[in-house]
């Protein structure tokens, strides 16, 4: 079984001489990213908890991000995914990334209007 | 592991031996799998979010919630779960070395990154046991309204929280438990919390250095504190004592933030755990070379898609439940 690992990640910004030497990049660079993640989870600058963009602070929009960039980077180089046929890779990749978007939507529009029904409706829910 | 068209056509697409994905059957079955159990995790975070948009203005905060470390005392929040990712990134890691060693056909060096990846999941599902136990048991103890709505307290000169036993009062006479040897007839009342409300009421009254605190979150993201005598006013909606969290109440807040707590993190913590067994089970054919006899080790790349996979799955846990 022949296996040909592509060997360079942010496209190409960064090239491994060896599949091993490109995990423990990957792993730096995961590791990098978790501890940009509890820094920002224990400092919460007022900058960025107090910003909001599209009704949500833009902490918690740079923690969902950082969030998929690291599993970009799992499912990629860990997972293999670089080095599989690109239909394969399509078929596991966007299949879930529209089904959950399409949940992700409905539940929180869905939740959202609730959440007005508590606050601005006769229903009693907080004592 | 190339397989050839034995048919003799070549256009023949149906004859057999046709790879259109390139990838063998056992690993389009783990991926089949995957995506299937990746939705499911989704399915349990979209509820998360849902019941969290719903009560969005009460919701815990999680830094107050998880804020121990083994060994450790004091308040130190996300420390330890940030370790527990890091665990888990780490055994990724291990497993990863673990599938490149086994395309080189290094039967030992497998052997040695499997037992690393054993033992990381090892920690890491031990981890979690720590947090469920330290999160069942509670913190402070708090006091739960006729609503179901969570008291919580606070020391107005430090601003610290006041756990109930620093000031509830003992009142003799109260009940004991009652215990299975005493009659069978009532024996599963469960246990009992270590102060009365009464106890915890008359406590408050009598120290004026206590305020309440509400699940509502103010302007700033933090709950909202009460004054002296709104606190006491509010005293009187209490119905009972809440120590530690369960699948009924919870002393952090929203009881649906236990709810998901237990379960998605109990489904990961359940993923985990499975994953070290089928693991231990690839390791010890690794050890007494079936997969040096089958002439490859795709059977090492394909519990590794799970291993990775479930680290994939705490990336997302991590963020919803602890960050965002």
């Amino acid at each position: 079984m022949a296996h040909e690992h592509k060997l360079e990640i942010f496209r190409g910004l960064l090239k491994f001489k060896s599949n091993v030497s490109k995990i423990w990049g990957v792993l730096i660079f995961l590791s990098l990213i978790t501890i940009v993640e509890v820094a920002f989870g224990i400092i919460k600058p007022a900058a960025l908890t107090g910003t909001y963009f599209l009704g949500m602070k833009l902490l918690n929009w740079i923690f969902i991000v950082l969030t998929l960039v690291k599993a970009y980077y799992i499912a990629w180089d860990f997972m293999h995914l670089r080095d599989e046929k690109s239909s394969l890779r399509r078929a596991i990749v966007w299949t879930p990334i529209f089904l959950v978007i399409y949940l992700v939507f409905i539940l929180l529009v869905e939740a959202d209007y609730i959440h007005n029904i508590y606050k601005d409706g006769f229903v009693a829910w907080n004592f | 592991m190339d397989t050839t068209v034995t048919t003799g056509e070549e256009e023949n697409v149906w004859g057999g031996g046709n790879r259109p994905l390139g990838a063998s059957y056992g690993k389009l079955m783990m991926w089949f799998f995957l995506v299937s159990d990746a939705l499911t995790f989704s399915g349990f975070l979209a509820a998360y979010g849902f019941s969290r948009f719903k009560f969005m203005e009460t919701w815990p905060i999680a830094d107050e919630v998880f804020t121990h470390v083994p060994f450790f005392h004091g308040i130190y929040p996300m420390y330890y779960v940030a370790f527990m990712t890091f665990v888990l990134i780490m055994s990724s890691v291990t497993m990863v070395l673990a599938v490149d060693a086994g395309h080189k056909m290094k039967k030992n060096a497998v052997i040695w990154y499997m037992f690393a990846t054993i033992i990381g999941g090892a920690i890491f599902v031990g981890s979690q046991a720590w947090e469920w136990a330290t999160f069942i048991n509670g913190d402070y103890g708090a006091l739960e309204t006729k609503g179901g709505r969570i008291l919580q307290f606070v020391k107005a000169d430090t601003g610290e929280r006041a756990s109930l036993a620093d000031f509830a009062t003992t009142i003799p006479g109260d009940r004991v438990d009652h215990e299975r040897k005493n009659g069978v007839w009532y024996y599963d009342e469960g246990a009992r919390t270590t102060f009365s409300l009464n106890e915890v009421a008359e406590g408050f009254k009598a120290n004026s250095n206590i305020l309440i605190r509400t699940e509502v979150l103010n302007e700033e993201g933090h709950k909202t504190l009460l004054t002296r005598p709104e606190s006491l006013e509010k005293l009187k909606s209490a119905t009972m004592v809440v120590e530690g969290a369960n699948l009924i109440q919870n002393e952090y807040g929203s009881r649906l933030f236990a709810d998901f707590f237990f379960f998605i993190t109990g489904f990961h913590g359940f993923h985990v755990l499975t994953g070290v067994f089928i693991n231990l089970i690839i390791f010890f054919n690794v050890v007494i070379g079936t997969y040096e006899k089958r002439g490859h080790y795709e059977m090492v790349e394909k519990v590794g898609l799970y291993w990775h996979f479930v680290d994939l799955v705490w990336v997302f846990v991590f963020t919803f439940f602890y960050l965002v």
